[in-house]
């Protein structure tokens, strides 16, 4: 059984289509890259998946459910979590009070909520700073605040958006042991990236899209080379360069 | 369940020996007052409990609610129509207003959703709504018409809500306030508590971490709703009468409105503490002042925007700081580098 | 019995008393527009014109019309000055801020006025009051028709400024798109003042104008605020010319609900309207912002 599988996936604005005929399964326990030139379709692809739009067409199944329709919260408790490219803490609150609000995804008892918090800030490594509100931190203890947030929710799938950029190669390391480490829990997790070290350190399985369409499917290596997706990124004049 | 409740702190049964004090002055005050004063602090009590409420929705949930007005209309002439025509007691007929109450405000907050007003338009349509009422109710006879509907007074009756001293309306209007803030101490650490104060910073946020913002959203405008209303009954019996303008003017939601942000929107103590500063001000400034048309009211306008431009967190917050700066200073446990008063940050918790 | 000529009277009577109530809607409109503020002290503002216009007529006989040069540029600098001092630091809050600081503004005025001048209504008595033009058996007042003929031009003369003129441009930049008006080099907070000053200006030049056919008393303002508020949703936030538009269907209305309903219901009728316009058409007739 696969954990997520889409198919036929489509999404119209107005007249651009933004996303067609778009496909994926993924099974439990994968980590999948979706990569692409910019504006190809993938952190759409993301709100579709997690509920923030409706798709024109096509199906999404989450463990054999079709999720299409749902709201973004529900999707949420039916176990897809989702993190932001550019990061959304809540200001206002202190680091632990904002994993609380994820813990609470799965108990409606403060104490208990707290204490899950505890937990997963200790396995990511954040307990020192449980404290401190969000003006202190650094952006890659946002980033690490925004897993924290969503792995609280006890996610099965975890769509990760752009979660390396912006950050040092030293910082890069650090978050790359850290999806490592929550996959290895039993997270499964799809992940749009460009850093093309996290791709290659973390991904099973790469999925390129361009203009809204998948072009390249496969393991890192062989897609990589893919003459199709060299062109989608670096353009024609490429690839008639190397054929000389 | 505060996070740093490890061990005994000096601080914090010193909080708990201040609410305690205040409580027992507040309950034998009326015996050293006389009736004026009596009428102030029974106002004082009156209008902690509607900012109370209105900062459930207003302040915590984050809604830009211009219309608390109308709960408390609809409580007061429902339960003072059911009292004058079925001679049914306001404390039953307090229950029928606070439920239509509650009813419409939620109905308003999921219309709003629905067709995704929000902000300033959501504030317009309380804003407006309200005076839609108030120009119903003064054109028709059956509810009473511009002069609204007098409550008859029988005997002295705490079945029908009616005494002929300040009194009983002292302790009433108390406990009620005490409700009020006991009301919303529970949902503050509930899970509701939280959500709510996710939502309010960021909704999409809050939605991806499984929060059904809109739920939320209408527990609190529910809940805030009902106990507006159960409001507008104890001023009806207090006064005796219920009128469109009274019930139904635009005033009213200043007033409630203001004595939040002045004491500290969002948080427990805030509006009670800004009904506390407002009320006797306001109503000695009319006393002193009322002489010369107008002046007290300048007066008042002075102080919102001046409390706006220069104290935005309101005076509760202000106060919590000095609180907090002694809290630091003489408790070894807490850790100074997360100390979370920092101006301008807001952040409460 | 409703006749023909009934119903013609009233609709250009409604014309005439709406193309006032657009000009002041304007000004509404041009700094929810550009500032994203409503301004609660708007229909007050409205009110201090129109006190300033009947003290120039009691005091030195100065006509209405007249008195226009003096109003409108005193209330164009006291906007400016209530944004610079009062609303600019506000504009990043919460919006409840903003609407509770041009709300004690309302309450600051219009009981500094009640102060100095007593609640007592006023008006002002110009020699020209009753003379009519009569077109068949419409009768049109020439005061009214002078004041909706003034207010047109006015607002035809904002709507070229802001089309023409590069401050003009700016302002609508800064509406259109705010960050980028200020990527492009566009001073912010000059552009917020004279917007708060412009908008102010109009509803000060509308209360002069309507001063010789209205009751003048502290809590006029009122009313006019709330027509603003239906007469800028109508339009669109922003939108000149849909708050012309606007203006004038308002005035036809309000015209004709008496031949319908008593008093004080049109009042609930036009904000029935409101709320109703609110729900399912809030960018208005004109309007396409998606702020």
């Amino acid at each position: 059984m696969s954990l997520l599988k889409i198919s036929g996936l489509r999404k119209d604005f107005g007249g651009l289509t933004a996303v067609l005929d778009f496909g994926l399964t993924i099974a439990k326990g994968e980590i999948v890259a979706l990569i692409g030139p910019n504006g190809a379709g993938k952190t759409t692809i993301f709100n579709l998946i997690s509920g923030y739009l409706r798709p024109s067409g096509g199906e999404i199944l989450f463990k054999e459910e079709n999720i299409v329709g749902l709201k973004t919260n529900q999707i949420c408790k039916k176990g897809i979590g989702r993190t932001f490219q550019i990061v959304k803490p809540f200001l206002g609150l202190t680091v632990i009070k904002n994993v609380m609000i994820g813990a609470f995804n799965q108990t409606d008892r403060p104490d208990l909520s707290e204490e899950r918090s505890l937990q997963v800030l200790e396995f990511l490594d954040f307990l020192d700073k449980k404290d401190y509100p969000i003006g202190s931190l650094t952006i890659a203890d946002r980033k690490r605040l925004e897993l924290a947030r969503s792995l609280a929710t006890q996610p099965h799938l975890l769509l990760l958006d752009e979660v390396a950029a912006g950050l040092n190669p030293k910082e890069t390391e650090e978050i790359i042991a850290m999806i490592r480490k929550i996959n290895q829990r039993g997270v499964t997790l799809l992940m749009i990236e460009h850093v093309m070290k996290t791709i290659t350190s973390l991904a099973d399985r790469i999925v390129v899209i361009n203009y809204g369409m998948k072009i390249a499917e496969g393991k890192p290596f062989e897609v990589l080379r893919d003459p199709n997706v060299v062109k989608a990124y670096l353009g024609e004049a490429y690839q008639i360069a190397e054929n000389q | 369940m505060k996070r740093d409740r490890s061990g005994a702190h000096p601080a914090n049964s010193f909080r708990n020996v201040l609410l305690i004090f205040f409580l027992v002055l507040l309950l034998v005050l009326p015996f050293f007052l006389n009736p004026y004063l009596l009428h102030i602090m029974i106002m004082t009590f009156l209008f902690a409990y509607l900012s109370r409420n209105w900062d459930l929705i207003g302040g915590f949930a984050g809604q830009f609610f211009l219309g608390p007005v109308v709960m408390f209309g609809i409580g007061g002439y429902t339960s003072t129509l059911l009292n004058v025509h079925f001679n049914l007691s306001p404390w039953i007929g307090m229950v029928p207003g606070g439920i239509l109450a509650a009813a419409t405000g939620m109905a308003l907050c999921y219309l709003s959703f629905r067709f995704g007003l929000k902000g300033i338009y959501f504030g317009l349509v309380t804003l407006t709504f309200p005076e839609i009422l108030r120009v119903v109710v003064t054109n028709v006879g059956f509810l009473g018409g511009v002069n609204g509907v007098l409550i008859p007074f029988r005997q002295n009756s705490l079945l029908y809500f009616q005494f002929a001293g300040k009194l009983p309306y002292y302790y009433i209007s108390f406990l009620m306030m005490l409700l009020s803030i006991y009301v919303m101490y529970r949902i503050e650490r509930s899970r509701s508590g939280y959500y709510c104060l996710a939502i309010r910073e960021d909704e999409e946020a809050a939605e991806a971490l499984g929060v059904d913002t809109l739920k939320y959203k209408l527990i609190c405008t529910g809940i805030g709703c009902f106990f507006l209303a159960l409001g507008g009954t104890f001023h009806a019996q207090y006064l005796m009468f219920v009128s469109p303008d009274t019930f139904f003017g635009i005033a009213f939601t200043l007033e409630v409105i203001i004595r939040s942000i002045v004491g500290g929107v969002g948080t427990l103590f805030g509006p009670v503490i800004g009904s506390f500063i407002l009320t006797p001000l306001s109503d000695i400034s009319r006393g002193l002042l009322g002489g010369y048309r107008g002046v007290h009211l300048m007066l008042f306008g002075a102080i919102i925007i001046a409390i706006i431009l220069y104290l935005p967190q309101g005076v509760g917050e202000w106060f919590g700081r000095v609180y907090d700066g002694f809290r630091v200073r003489f408790d070894r446990n807490v850790d100074r580098k997360a100390t979370p008063w920092r101006r301008g940050q807001g952040a409460k918790y | 019995m409703i006749s023909v000529t009934m119903v013609i009277q009233l609709v250009i009577n409604g014309l005439l008393r709406g193309s006032i109530y657009a000009l002041a809607a304007i000004g509404m409109t041009v700094i929810f527009g550009v500032m994203n503020i409503v301004n609660f002290a708007h229909g007050t503002l409205m009110m201090v014109a129109m006190y300033i216009s009947y003290w120039l007529f009691t005091l030195v006989g100065m006509d209405p019309y007249v008195s226009l040069v003096v109003s409108v540029p005193t209330l164009f600098i006291t906007g400016g000055l209530i944004e610079k001092y009062l609303i600019h630091r506000s504009l990043d809050a919460p919006e409840i801020n903003q609407f509770l600081i041009t709300a004690g503004i309302l309450i600051f005025l219009e009981s500094a006025v009640l102060f100095l001048f007593s609640p007592d209504f006023r008006g002002i008595k110009v020699e020209y009051q009753g003379a009519i033009v009569q077109i068949g058996e419409v009768i049109i007042g020439l005061n009214p028709l002078a004041a909706s003929v003034i207010s047109v031009a006015l607002s035809i003369s904002l709507y070229f400024f802001l089309k023409k003129t590069d401050i003009g441009r700016a302002l609508r930049a800064v509406t259109a798109n705010r960050e980028a008006a200020r990527l492009m080099g566009i001073n912010l907070n000059s552009i917020y003042f004279i917007a708060f000053g412009i908008g102010s200006a109009c509803v000060g030049a509308a209360g002069t104008i309507i001063s010789p056919m209205y009751y003048i008393f502290p809590q006029v303002g009122h009313l006019f605020l709330l027509l603003s508020f239906v007469i800028v949703i109508l339009g669109g936030q922003g939108h000149v010319i849909g708050a012309l538009v606007g203006g004038l269907i308002i005035g036809v209305v309000e015209s004709l609900c008496i031949l319908f309903i008593p008093g004080s219901t049109k009042d609930a009728v036009v904000y029935a309207v409101f709320i109703l316009v609110l729900f399912f058409k809030p960018s208005g007739l004109f309007g396409k912002r998606e702020r």
